[in-house]
């Protein structure tokens, strides 16, 4: 079989018509509901776009040449999918909710929606990735040369070729059509390329079959089953030299196996294409956690049989005028097997046509949206533009495909065999990992500013081009060497590859660290400077609070004046009328309003009609071009940080403010039940003041009667003047008596009363009280009966005022009770013991009379201030106070008191204390 | 000339007092301890002119100046309140129900006496 020319073009074209014909059914089962990126294997597969031709046919160069050098390419990777869960998963709720179109969009809406920004990061981008673009179109050409010269092993030489005959321009052509195809069929960036994703996921599957093949080939041969011989390093011992790190892997240095790990892990989400199929692509967050496994698991297949590759390729052509890079397809070409030789050239075709569809797509879309668009808009201003800007959009980015693949091929016709072409796999790398602090700090810091992001990518990028691109330019002739080494005008501390003195390291590693260090310092210095402002503060709560919500949306921080209509109309020329009004229907709805035309105009449609935009245009233009149609008020930083508070706080705090609100209603009712009870209190002191001042008059009306009598007439007989002054003796008496008892009730009600604990015996407190109102019952001529138990009633009180109650019982008593006939009884016992009291049942003691009773309905207001029972319908003598004192001092000293009518007749009036414990060492006590 | 004066009051000694004065000035006296004995007491012997305290057991002064002047047989009679409540609501309250004069308790007794002469003199 003869690989000829037309039957590789054919072969090829049948490939491309097959990833044509995947991707075509891909997007029909998607507008049929049925999209085969539902499949979250899908959505790993083609994550695996990362393995370009570079990597196809460049690992085994690489092992080939530094042993285990081609592994962190992978490992970092790896190692990066552990943090997917939170780094990633951010980055795809954030641009999901915001519509976000590429990676340039991401970092310009996460700083406000910079324009600039956003130019800046796309001006990165197409200088980094370019080349890399170019790189794919060589190995297309390279491998199609290769294969061309079938069955001899021949490397290309670079003859310019016409353009017509040129692999490398026919594909590219091809690869613009495919992009054109499948990457503009909607003007909606943001909504996902079905077809092309399928194709891409098709693609890595042939990469890796590929890969697996040649690798299971070559090892069968070396266990002696056909295929290459296992090399004996003893016979050659240049052999062994060459096989030497392969053999005895080392990882070695350690500083670059870190460098290019991390590179590697950076790259894998910040390249353009991979940020394209992993964050824009992405169907369901929940495909994240297969690609979780199912992505390095696929990096650890690809990679499983370089090192055997590299040894058999070694081996096979020791005399090293084949290039390692080429081992993938010479091996198989040099053991005559043609159809692993087109497996290889497919696999590798495919490898290389994945990473230029996808990366012109992302590049494209920034191109158009950031750069192009930006610039159309300040034309606009001067000279309106045409009705319909969705086609001319769609043009716009189809234009831009186009150019980022010419642009590609010319790299690649351009640098042909340079050094700039062959080593900007990693160049590139760090390139986009200057996106990194922009990226991972926007997701987990605050703090950064639109200038800090804008001061941190162009020091990085800065650095980037003086000691990786300048010097790859240089060692391709187009630079004189000299300035590597000895840096501008001979100052070493500035040479490119030696910067500031720092010698010894890898070149990449070298230029990773320096650059990362200045683009780090300068985010980190420029964002300090100032607080982030309103529009900085909203974006970085939505991107560092992605992960508390499941659909982060941005809270309607607009104040203005806008016009639903004007919104429309504008939204109308980008999106089309039919779209547009399908979009805002949908919101009015989500909003309860059946017509969209009564949309109010405020915050909420606006970012609803901004993020619509976003999706077609970008962040940052969509938000100029809104701006444009409506009268927006700025909202100072204070402000926004409110409502961001108070969004933030609503949800964390809304189940402490329902307790709060519980707490609130009970201390409501609490303050309604004390203000109620204040109210009462208040009452009964306006009461209480009222009856003293009546109980204050009375004696008064009969002091001043009498004095004005006696004063006035001086006839007056004696008997009736002794009897006169008789009652003014008496009622200036009842007069203090009475002000003494309210000062004295007052007292211990306020609490201020000094109270003299001790043990006291109820005896003595009986006999002493008897004694005190002795004079009284004998003028009324009453009997007193005692009835006191002979063992000591001790209770802890305050003897002067057990005392006073007693005297207040027993004279209450005699004043009820029939003067002549009266009798009175005190009864001291030790009660029942009731409940569960513990210890000695309390002592009581009862004072009773032979009177007429208490009516039973004043058995308790007797203990009432002022109220008096009426004997025989006589007002009693005494003040009304004597009971209310006695119940006060009962109460205070852990009793109670209460009013009964006796069996037979007369009341009884009794009190309870809690009797104190008998010590047996008292001497009064018993023996 | 003689009156006949009804003292209603439940305070012995002020009774006593008022008792004093009014016999002093030569009027025939009466006394009742409380409102109902007062109420009947004013219907029994129709006095010229009722001394009437508010505050008493079983019926109030004002319960007994309603009754009164309820009763149109009853109508020529004078009454004078007393009350140891000295607030205006209380002495408004007993000239809207008909009382004749209002004196506040601590009185003096020349003011009482004036007061009962000039009631007393309306009559005729």
């Amino acid at each position: 079989m003869i690989m000829t020319g037309p039957f590789i073009v054919s072969v090829s074209f049948v490939y491309l018509g097959l990833l044509f014909a995947i991707a075509y059914w891909a997007d029909r089962r998607a507008d049929q509901g049925h999209p085969v990126t539902g499949h979250p294997t899908v959505y790993a597969l083609s994550l695996a776009v990362y393995c370009t031709a570079w990597t196809f046919y460049g690992s085994v160069g690489r092992a080939a040449d530094s042993g285990l050098g081609f592994l962190p390419i992978y490992l970092g990777p790896t190692l990066i999918a552990l943090l997917w869960g939170s780094l990633l998963l951010k980055m795809v709720r954030v641009s999901k909710s915001e519509r976000i179109t590429s990676i340039a969009d991401f970092i310009a809406s996460r700083y406000g929606k910079s324009q600039a920004l956003a130019g800046l990061v796309t001006v990165i981008a197409v200088i980094g990735v370019v080349p890399y673009i170019a790189l794919q179109l060589k190995a297309i050409a390279w491998s199609f040369t290769i294969l061309q010269h079938y069955p001899e092993v021949r490397m290309p030489d670079h003859t310019a070729l016409p353009l017509w005959r040129d692999t490398a321009f026919v594909v590219a052509l091809l690869l613009a059509a495919f992009t054109i195809l499948f990457g503009t069929r909607q003007l909606d960036a943001s909504e996902r390329h079905e077809g092309m994703v399928a194709a891409i996921a098709f693609e890595s599957i042939v990469k890796l079959v590929a890969f697996l093949a040649v690798g299971l080939f070559v090892t069968l041969g070396f266990l002696g089953l056909g295929g290459p011989e296992p090399p004996n390093p003893v016979e050659n011992a240049r052999l062994a030299t060459l096989l030497k790190p392969l053999l005895e892997p080392s990882l070695a240095p350690f500083q670059d196996w870190f460098a290019i790990s991390l590179l590697a892990g950076l790259a894998v989400i910040l390249l353009p294409r991979q940020f394209q199929v992993a964050v824009v692509e992405i169907s369901d967050e929940r495909h994240l956690r297969r690609a979780i496994w199912l992505f390095p698991l696929y990096l650890l297949l690809i990679n499983l049989f370089v090192i055997p590759i590299a040894i058999a390729g070694l081996t096979t052509f020791p005399d090293g005028r084949v290039d390692a890079d080429t081992f993938m397809l010479t091996l198989p070409i040099a053991f005559a097997q043609p159809w692993l030789a087109l497996l290889v050239f497919l696999g590798g075709l495919s490898a290389a046509t994945g990473m230029v569809i996808v990366e012109t797509i992302a590049l494209s879309t920034m191109v158009s949206n950031d750069l192009i668009l930006p610039a159309l808009m300040r034309h606009w201003r001067r000279q309106p533009p045409a009705a319909d800007l969705g086609r001319l959009l769609l043009d716009i980015r189809r234009g831009a495909i186009v150019l980022v693949l010419v642009l590609g091929y010319l790299y690649y016709r351009f640098a042909g065999e340079a050094y700039a072409l062959v080593s900007i796999g990693l160049i590139s790398f760090v390139a986009v990992a200057q996106f990194a602090p922009a990226v991972i700090g926007g997701l987990y810091w605050r703090g950064g500013t639109r200038e800090g992001a804008l001061a941190g990518l162009l020091a990085g990028f800065l650095v980037w081009i003086y000691t990786l691109l300048l010097p790859s330019f240089a060692r391709s002739g187009w630079l004189p060497p000299a300035f590597m080494d000895s840096g501008p005008g001979g100052m070493d501390l500035l040479a490119p590859l030696a910067l500031f003195g720092l010698v010894g390291w890898n070149e990449i590693t070298h230029g990773l660290f320096w650059s990362l260090t200045a683009n780090l310092g300068a985010f980190l210095l420029v964002s300090s400077l100032r607080e982030p402002n309103a529009v900085e503060a909203t974006q970085a709560r939505l991107f560092v609070d992605a992960l508390r919500q499941r659909h982060p949306t941005s809270l309607p921080l607009w104040r203005g004046r806008a016009e639903i209509a004007e919104l429309m109309a504008l939204t109308e020329r980008f999106l089309g009328v039919a779209r547009t009004r399908e979009a805002f229907a949908r919101h009015a709805r989500a909003r309860g309003i059946a017509d969209p035309a009564r949309l109010p105009a405020d915050a909420e449609t606006v970012a609803f009609a901004e993020t619509l935009l976003s999706g077609a245009i970008g962040g940052a233009s969509a938000r100029v071009m809104v701006a444009s149609v409506t009268e927006e008020e700025a909202l100072g930083l204070d402000e926004v940080l409110d409502i961001l508070d108070e969004a933030s706080q609503v949800r964390a705090y809304s189940h402490e403010l329902e307790q709060k609100s519980q707490a609130l209603e009970a201390a409501t009712a609490d303050l309604r039940a004390a203000n109620l009870s204040l109210t009462e209190l208040d009452r009964m002191k306006d009461d209480f003041i009222s009856s003293v001042t009546h109980e204050l008059r009375t004696p008064l009306a009969s002091i001043r009667a009498f004095s004005e009598i006696l004063f006035d007439d001086p006839r007056l007989d004696l008997a009736q003047r002794k009897r006169f002054l008789g009652i003014l003796v008496s009622e200036t008496e009842r007069l203090s008596r009475l002000v003494n008892q309210v000062l004295d009730l007052a007292k211990i009600e306020s609490g201020h009363a000094d109270w003299r604990t001790e043990a006291v015996t109820l005896q003595e407190v009986i006999e002493q009280a008897v004694t005190a109102t002795g004079q009284l019952v004998e003028d009324r001529g009453i009997q007193v009966r005692l009835d006191l138990p002979a063992q000591p009633a001790l209770v802890w009180g305050d003897r002067d005022r057990l005392i006073q109650v007693l005297v207040n019982l027993l004279s209450n008593a005699a004043k009820f009770a029939p003067a002549g006939s009266g009798e009175l009884g005190v009864k001291l016992s030790q009660s029942m013991a009731r409940g569960t009291d513990p210890g000695d049942p309390p002592w009581r003691v009862c004072v009773s009379d032979n009177g007429p009773g208490i009516p039973p309905a004043e058995l308790e207001l007797v203990f009432e201030k002022f109220r008096q029972a009426t004997i025989d319908g006589a007002k009693p003598a005494g003040t009304g106070l004597g009971l209310p004192i006695s119940r006060q001092i009962v109460e205070n000293l852990g009793g109670h008191i209460w009013a009964e009518n006796a069996p037979q007749k007369g009341a009884n009036l009794c009190f309870e204390l809690p009797a104190h414990p008998v010590d047996p060492f008292d001497h009064k006590a018993p023996l | 000339m003689s009156k006949r004066i009804l003292i209603v009051d439940d305070e012995p000694n002020i009774v006593i007092s008022l008792e004093f004065l009014m016999m002093r000035e030569g009027h025939e006296v009466r006394v009742a301890r409380d409102g109902e004995a007062g109420l009947a007491a004013v219907r029994t012997h129709r006095p010229d002119l009722v001394v009437l305290d508010v505050m008493m057991p079983k019926l109030d002064g004002f319960a007994v100046l309603e009754a009164v002047r309820a009763d149109p047989t009853l109508a020529g009679t004078r009454i004078l309140m007393l009350t140891a409540k000295g607030r205006e609501a209380e002495q408004n309250k007993g000239l809207a129900l008909g009382a004749d004069a209002y004196m506040p308790k601590p009185f003096s007794t020349k003011a009482l006496v004036e007061k009962v002469k000039e009631l007393l003199a309306s009559t005729d």
